[in-house]
């Protein structure tokens, strides 16, 4: 069979002009960072506390928004910019510092490469100290509790609640757990040596396994702080 | 000669031909286009005019906004496993339930601009128009403020001068109280405009106009009363939150309101068939009902029809094969529902020693109760279309274990009774069963028996009912309690539980904040009402606060205004075998949470007023932020 030149040439043709970029770069600067507090991490919900990162200067402005994880940590995959990062009204265990009545302050990052930012807060209180052991099918916490906003600001605990899940989820909300035992703030007497405990129902599948952590609420504030997920195998 | 005579003639022709001026030739009027001054000189185009803005007020439930629009708030399950996520999410986001239609705003004030400037009215047409138009603009207000808080108030058509400033047009958003305000203002103020000759509960009248006024001032009391436990919800400007301060005075706005109905807007509680569970079933269906006060109207084979009583039809009696049994009222719901002594108490499906209980009939577990239990949900065994349903998860022998299958058209061997039995209803109970019960229960509000309205071509014209005389009654109730006086609020409460067959009336001590939050969810449940009660009363994040329910919670503490609520249960009938046993043969009932069932509702205290789009933030940097968002 003759071989017809031309045709092969057009399809060349077709496939070099094909190779224009016709897109643009995918984000690829990654910010991150986790809530603390004087170097302490602070624990908070799953997916509940929402952050907020603008960057002025393109005519619209809208947020990205994003939440927290469970330890406090964040990550935001971007562009390379001036960035401002804040945290709505009310939203947090913590204070977040306003330059006047109902205007929060921002933070200012300037992200030219992968950078790690920890977002300095200051939390109505922190667990301290937390111990999470088996005693039978029992899960037993002993933890203190750090009353870290003592002036005007302070806010009484409402309650302290003990989550037991089977995945390393754990809060209140919905299935993120599967056992919790309640203290009530008013009955708590010294914040220091505070021990709760609550039994783990059968697990189907079964496993020998477990996951708790202990969570403040906070009178009048929505979301809970809490500790370190621990892991305590029976 | 001759010739030359004819191209002359011919030219001439052609000249003068082309004599028309440009303007006449090229402005040619559009004849799909109607001109505002030909459109406001007949009183017909008027009211089509008018008919288009009735067609786009919003409506939370509605019959042709779907079945789903009913779903939501564990007062029911979806049975249908693409709408599963109602059941399995764990919050709402903070943009539902958002409304932004600043069109709509912008033709109600062209129409309401364009009808006082008309001169081929009469000032009689020229009134009832306005004020038609004034009510579905101050509706829509309405609507934004129970969602959004305090938005723009615009009342004029505004005009953009293409000159680049786009400033004059970027208005921040009013007060919430102000948005209120406007509401009630324009309730009084049209009131006496609407021509008392027509009676079209389609249209806006009077009583309608009062009822919009009396629900919107108790939601702004309400609002200033029971803001207080929320203070994270309220903006420093008032955008959002209304001061303590005015809730006494909204309250006796929203009494004197409800209370020109009651005296003399001659409307009165439906009350037209012996059986108190059909008379009230019928209330939604009798377009002639007098307890209805502003509806949105349907015609079969005229054009307006919706799917309603298709999606949720039971299984068995459907007209349509397979297109039925959606939406599954809750256990949690029919639990909230009285003994006819006045006291709550669950469905008992136990004895105290911890025996099931055996029943003939499964009605008779339901029996004893306030008849709007069977006028709201159709019951297993229950009647429609002369029909009965047929609902049973499966049968249980003696040493407990209990013989189910997937589909009623899948027979199982039972011991004793025979081969191939049919082991579960052919309305249900199967989880997972799609278009079938999953609670045990179908919707009976709004289901419509007429012939061949389950049909998808036919459809079903049941009417919608937006604003009703009980409700009324109940708002009076409500605002009279807050206001110190409860036997006046007794009074009005009485009324609407006489007609669902309670004989003892509530003493003036058995009034209380609890009793009125469950009237109003009894008797008003799947009519749009549950989100904007539970938000009005804060008490949106108590009662679905993200944790999962056990059946002991489900079982306590019902008519408690605060219990949880964020998981819909089922009560399953299962036939009881055990040939030689006098129970045999009999029915038992468990409470079942569907496997579906795996999210909780978690209301958000950023829930609370929806959000503001970005896009609409950014093209009007005034408008400010919701609370927590």
């Amino acid at each position: 069979m003759k071989i017809k030149f031309h045709y092969i040439i057009i399809a060349l043709l077709f496939a070099a002009t094909g190779c224009k970029k016709d897109n643009y770069d995918a984000p690829s600067v990654k910010l991150s960072g986790h809530l603390v507090y004087q170097g302490e991490q602070v624990n908070v919900e799953f997916n509940q506390v929402p952050f907020q990162l603008y960057q002025p200067g393109f005519g619209l402005s809208g947020p990205i928004n994003g939440t927290f994880d469970q330890d406090g940590g964040y990550s935001v995959l971007t562009f390379a910019g001036n960035y401002k990062f804040t945290i709505s009204a009310n939203q947090g265990p913590f204070l977040w510092k306003e330059v006047s009545a109902g205007k929060r302050d921002t933070l200012a990052i300037n992200l030219t490469g992968n950078q790690t930012v920890d977002i300095e807060v200051m939390p109505f209180y922190l667990v301290r100290q937390p111990v999470f052991t088996k005693a039978g099918t029992n899960v037993n916490a002993t933890f203190n509790i750090a009353k870290i906003v003592t002036d005007a600001n302070a806010k009484n605990i409402e309650r302290v609640t003990l989550y037991v899940n089977k995945t390393q989820f754990v809060s209140g909300s919905g299935d993120y757990n599967i056992a919790q035992t309640s203290l009530d703030g008013a009955a708590l007497g010294s914040l220091t040596g505070i021990s709760m405990s609550v039994a783990v129902p059968t697990i189907v599948p079964t496993q020998n396994y477990v996951f708790a952590r202990v969570g403040i609420k906070i009178a009048g504030v929505e979301d809970m702080v809490f500790s370190p997920v621990a892991k305590v195998t029976f | 000669m001759k010739k030359i005579s004819i191209i002359l003639m011919c030219a001439g022709l052609l000249i003068t031909g082309s004599c028309r001026k440009d303007s006449d030739f090229l402005e040619v009027p559009p004849k799909a286009v109607v001109d505002a001054n030909v459109a406001f000189s007949d009183p017909n185009l008027v009211l089509s005019i008018l008919g288009d803005l009735y067609n786009r007020y919003l409506d939370f439930s509605g019959l042709d906004n779907g079945w789903a629009s009913f779903v939501d708030f564990s007062e029911a399950f979806p049975s249908e496993n693409g709408s599963s996520y109602f059941v399995q999410r764990t919050g709402w986001g903070y943009g539902e339930w958002g409304t932004w239609d600043y069109t709509y705003i912008r033709e109600l004030n062209l129409f309401i601009q364009r009808a006082t400037a008309s001169t081929a009215l009469t000032d009689a047409e020229k009134n009832q128009f306005v004020a038609e138009g004034r009510f579905l603009r101050a509706s829509y207000y309405f609507e934004m403020v129970k969602r959004m808080g305090g938005v723009p108030l615009i009342t004029e058509p505004l005009d953009y001068d293409f000159s680049g400033n786009v400033a004059v047009l970027q208005k921040p958003r009013n007060k919430e109280s102000e948005i209120y305000d406007f509401v009630i203002s324009e309730a009084e103020a049209i009131k006496v405009l609407f021509n008392s000759g027509i009676n079209d509960k389609s249209r806006a009248s009077k009583g309608a106009a009062l009822a919009m006024e009396a629900r919107a001032a108790l939601y702004a009391a309400s609002i200033a009363k029971y803001g207080v436990t929320t203070p994270q919800v309220t903006l420093t400007g008032g955008e959002v939150g209304i001061p303590s301060s005015m809730a006494t005075g909204y309250y006796t706005k929203a009494l004197a309101a409800a209370q020109e109905i009651i005296t003399g807007g001659g409307y009165s509680l439906y009350k037209q068939l012996p059986d108190l569970s059909d008379n009230y079933a019928n209330l939604f269906l009798d377009k002639n009902s007098s307890e209805s006060i502003f509806v949105e109207d349907f015609k079969a084979n005229g054009g307006k029809t919706h799917g309603f009583t298709t999606n949720n039809q039971p299984f068995s009696i459907s007209d349509e094969g397979l297109d039925a049994g959606r939406l599954n009222p809750s256990l949690n719901l029919v639990e909230a529902y009285e003994m006819l002594n006045n006291t709550y108490a669950p469905i008992a499906t136990k004895t105290a020693g911890g025996d099931p209980i055996y029943y003939t009939d499964q009605l008779d577990a339901f029996a004893g109760r306030d008849a709007r239990l069977a006028g709201t949900v159709l019951l297993p065994n229950g009647l429609f279309k002369g029909k009965r349903t047929e609902v049973f998860a499966g049968y249980q022998l003696a040493d407990g274990s209990v013989i189910a299958s997937g589909d009623a058209t899948q027979t199982r061997d039972v011991p004793g009774l025979g081969t191939a039995i049919q082991v579960v209803g052919k309305d249900g109970i199967v989880n997972g069963g799609e278009y079938r019960t999953q609670t045990g229960f179908y919707v009976r509000k709004y289901l419509d028996p007429t012939v061949g309205s389950g049909r998808r071509g036919r459809g079903s014209d049941v009417n919608f009912i937006r604003y009703r005389y009980a409700e009324v009654l109940l708002n009076a109730a409500e605002a009279s309690f807050e206001l110190g006086d409860a036997a006046t609020a007794a009074g009005y409460i009485n009324q609407v539980r006489a007609r669902a067959g309670f004989t003892t009336p509530l003493t003036v001590g058995q009034i209380t904040f609890d009793r009125i939050v469950h009237e109003r969810r009894v008797e008003l449940v799947f009519e749009g009402h549950t989100l904007f009660d539970m938000k009005r009363w804060r008490l949106a994040n108590v009662v679905w606060d993200g944790n999962q329910m056990t059946v002991a919670d489900l079982v306590s503490n019902i008519g408690d205004a605060r219990k949880r609520n964020t998981q819909p249960f089922g009560l399953w009938p299962y036939k009881y075998f055990n040939p030689g046993n006098p129970n045999s043969g009999k029915w038992i009932f468990k409470e079942t949470k569907p496997a579906s069932v795996t999210g909780a509702n978690r209301f958000q205290l950023g829930n609370y007023y929806s959000q503001i789009g970005d896009g609409i933030i950014s093209a009007n940097p005034k408008i400010v932020r919701q609370p927590n968002q």
